[in-house]
């Protein structure tokens, strides 16, 4: 039976896609998950996977046309179908149904593939397209709202089957999220998880606002997104190209800290993001790399360019993926101009809403990798540049101090992974050193 | 049904009276007493020809005085008899409502163990053959709420041989519910030897995967039928016959709502405090975040009684088309 392919919501936000690029031509055949069409929004480029096999029969709109999500794209004829598996399972009425869409409405194709086969078991067998939009888009608008509705049983399932409702299409009264549905959509499993990488496309997943991790099954595989694609290929260029050195300093954030908590209320109130060591930080990471110009370089075969802004990615990770927003010209910013500009794009970056300009143009990375208490780690290199620091957890130690007294410090370990071909230890343990001064030396009174 | 032991094809009342004849034959402890089961051989006929067979001391027509008739049996029973007690209608046992709930259940407890009251007290319940305001009623709830009683109620020829004669030997009071609108309306095959059914084992009848129903008696056919006609459609809904009220079969029903994770629960006694709110109470407490719907009760009306007349009769009684159209809505929940 034909299956009609509708223009996916990438994002929570978006309102209609444009067909960058048809990856399959009409007769051509293809497999379940397969992309066949690359769709961009003014976020990113994604890759959009088949949801089921068959020979694509149609398109129906043209590379470069730009139309509302939800509007019929291509049109698959399906083979091999769940129809003809469990003819028992068929309401007669499904039979003489219009080959609707799998999902008229904000899900990713995938991840409406369990519901089209659980809409075979008798739901209605063409439910109208609003009542359909109502239930399964609405709900996923964020995470708690993908739960209003949602029966005990389904939210038992989805948690113990690690699905996100609101990347499920409900084949319920309504478009209601029922048990069968997450339970076919943690059959699909691999479904599954493509349907959420590619929400996932642009960055962040869609479910952001909810930081739960998507574990896989075990047993299972999960098929390559672009995202994760393209995280694989940087950290494999990265580390086969970037001969990585890995040092480590132990930073008394005492005073830092205290000035950082008796400015948070402010800040938030004035700006409404939360006030985090991470801008001092890189306050102190562009100050030390003023000191250390080599830091902020790049290995060419026809020389090492050192960089003429100073751009600070700063690492977010996300339940689905990794994603590295950079902050343009952060030396020229006070601690103040960090803070709010780290603060927008870890907003954006949970709200799926970076645009590819956010992601491009750093020149150095910092990772504040100590939210889950690691001490210690060896980064990789974002491939193209000379470093990458880690801000470690935060921890009260007893310290010896200069005259020899015992105090109770917080203590923060800097990690830092170096481009060897770049930077030798003599201006790696400097720009250590630096790092260390300078945060040593910031608060705990002043204004940020 | 694949039985390896001869079988005969029997009605429901068949089936009491074959069971009720062999365990007169069998033990000489068993002894029934009840209004008209002498010399009437019962008003279904079910113990017509006992009194010759058996004589007036072991078949024993009593006067109209249920209170007397399980009073009477709970002493006989107390003592080392094996009385299975009739009351003609389930209509009329209210007048002994002390003598079951406030003796029989309570004479293991009382006793301290050292007596037990192995009684059977059949009646014959349920609607549906203009039997009108006193002939018709349910009254199952009345009586499961009342620790020390054990109650059933068989839907199949095959159920009431096995579960009456496991209420005969059981040591503790049994009440064995018969719906008399199945009693010459199912015939199916029963093994002609002994057996027993364990009391508190529902039966499973057909299996499913999106809605679980339950229900006994003569709904535990008629939602059978629904399901099936279901099947038809591509619905799927597993049915089972709880066949015991009390001790009720609670893993059964837990299992089978782990699967479909919807339940339905019919019965033709009414809704309020009835047995689906036991079920469903049950199922709160121990499976909530299996439900994927809100539990449904399909029962008869909350009202005094069943109705004379055909038209309010067939309005009170729940009618297959009605099940199915129930459990067709929450399939699609």
């Amino acid at each position: 039976m034909p299956t009609t392919i509708t223009m996916p919501q990438l994002g929570e936000t978006v309102t209609e896609g444009t067909v960058a690029q048809w990856l399959k031509k009409p007769g051509d055949s293809i497999e379940k998950y397969e992309a066949f069409v690359e769709v961009s929004t003014d976020k990113v480029n994604a890759e959009v996977p088949s949801p089921v096999t068959g020979t694509l029969s149609q398109l129906l709109v043209k590379e470069g046309e730009t139309v509302a999500t939800g509007t019929p794209i291509a049109v698959i004829d399906e083979v091999g179908t769940q129809w003809a598996a469990a003819p028992t399972q068929r309401a007669p009425a499904a039979e003489a149904a219009p080959p609707s869409a799998p999902a008229p409405s904000s899900s990713p194709p995938v991840a409406a593939a369990p519901s089209a086969a659980r809409r075979t078991q008798g739901a209605p067998a063409a439910p109208p397209p609003a009542a359909a939009t109502n239930g399964a888009a609405a709900p996923g608008r964020d995470g708690s709202a993908s739960l209003r509705g949602a029966s005990p049983a389904v939210r038992r399932l989805a948690r113990e089957h690690h699905i996100d409702i609101a990347t499920l299409s409900g084949s319920g009264q309504n478009g209601r999220v029922t048990a069968a549905d997450v339970l076919a959509a943690a059959r699909m499993g691999p479904a599954a998880a493509v349907g959420q990488a590619v929400s996932a496309a642009p960055g962040p997943a869609a479910a952001a606002g909810t930081s739960t991790y998507n574990a896989p099954r075990f047993g299972t595989t999960i098929p390559l997104n672009q995202a994760r694609r393209i995280i694989a290929e940087r950290m494999v260029e990265s580390k086969r190209t970037a001969p990585h050195a890995w040092s480590m300093v132990e930073v008394d954030v005492t005073n830092v800290w205290k000035w950082r908590s008796r400015e948070k209320d402010a800040f938030q109130r004035d700006h409404g993001y939360s006030l985090t060591l991470l801008p001092f930080f890189i306050r102190a990471v562009v100050e030390s790399i003023a000191a250390f110009p080599l830091m902020n370089a790049r290995f060419a075969a026809d020389g090492i360019y050192v960089n003429a802004d100073v751009n600070i990615g700063i690492a977010i990770g996300l339940p689905a993926n990794l994603i590295v927003p950079v902050i343009k010209n952060a030396d020229k910013l006070s601690i103040r101009g960090l803070a709010i500009a780290a603060g927008e794009l870890i907003d954006k970056a949970r709200r799926n809403k970076l645009k590819v300009d956010d992601l491009a143009g750093g020149t150095f990375t910092v990772n504040n990798n100590g939210a889950n208490g690691s001490i210690a780690s060896a980064p990789i290199i974002n491939a193209g540049q000379a470093g990458i620091v880690t801000m470690e957890a935060v921890v009260k130690k007893p310290v010896v101090t200069k005259d020899d007294a015992i105090a109770i410090r917080s203590v923060m370990n800097c990690c830092l992974s170096l481009d060897h071909r770049v930077v030798d230890g003599y201006v790696a343990s400097g720009f250590l050193a630096e790092l260390k001064k300078r945060l040593e030396a910031m608060g705990p009174d002043g204004a940020i | 049904m694949a039985i390896a032991s001869p079988s005969k094809v029997m009605t429901n009342v068949e089936a009491v009276r074959s069971t009720l004849y062999d365990a007169l034959k069998r033990d000489d402890r068993a002894l029934i007493l009840g209004e008209d089961v002498g010399n009437r051989g019962n008003v279904f006929l079910i113990t017509k020809g006992f009194i010759e067979e058996f004589g007036p001391e072991r078949i024993i027509d009593t006067p109209i005085a249920e209170a007397s008739i399980v009073g009477i049996a709970v002493g006989m029973a107390m003592e080392g008899l094996r009385p299975i007690a009739e009351i003609q209608f389930a209509d009329f046992i209210y007048p002994a409502f002390n003598q079951i709930v406030g003796e029989a259940a309570k004479i293991r407890y009382r006793s301290n163990g050292e007596y037990t009251c192995p009684l059977v007290i059949r009646t014959p319940y349920g609607g549906g053959v203009r039997g009108a305001l006193s002939h018709s009623v349910s009254v199952e709830a009345l009586f499961y709420h009342v620790p020390g009683l054990k109650i059933v109620a068989p839907s199949t020829p095959r159920d009431v041989k096995g579960l009456l004669n496991a209420a005969i030997e059981d040591p503790d009071p049994v009440m064995f519910l018969e719906h008399k609108r199945t009693y010459r309306l199912i015939k199916d095959e029963v093994p002609e030897e002994y057996f027993t059914i364990p009391i508190g084992k529902a039966n499973l009848t057909k299996d499913g995967t999106q809605l679980s129903v339950v229900s006994y008696g003569l709904y535990a056919h008629q939602a059978l039928e629904a399901a099936r006609k279901l099947e038809e459609e591509g619905l799927s809904v597993e049915v089972i016959d709880l066949r015991s009220i009390r001790p009720m079969d609670r893993s059964t029903i837990l299992n089978s709502l782990r699967k479909t994770h919807k339940l339905l629960i019919i019965h033709e006694d009414n809704k309020f405090g009835g047995i689906g709110a036991e079920i469903s109470a049950m199922v709160a407490e121990e499976a909530l975040f299996e439900l994927d719907a809100p539990i449904r009760r399909l029962c008869c009306p909350d009202v005094p009684a069943m109705g004379y007349a055909l038209p309010l009769e067939e309005e009170f009684m729940i009618s297959t088309d009605r099940m199915a159209e129930v459990m067709r809505e929450m399939v699609k929940f």
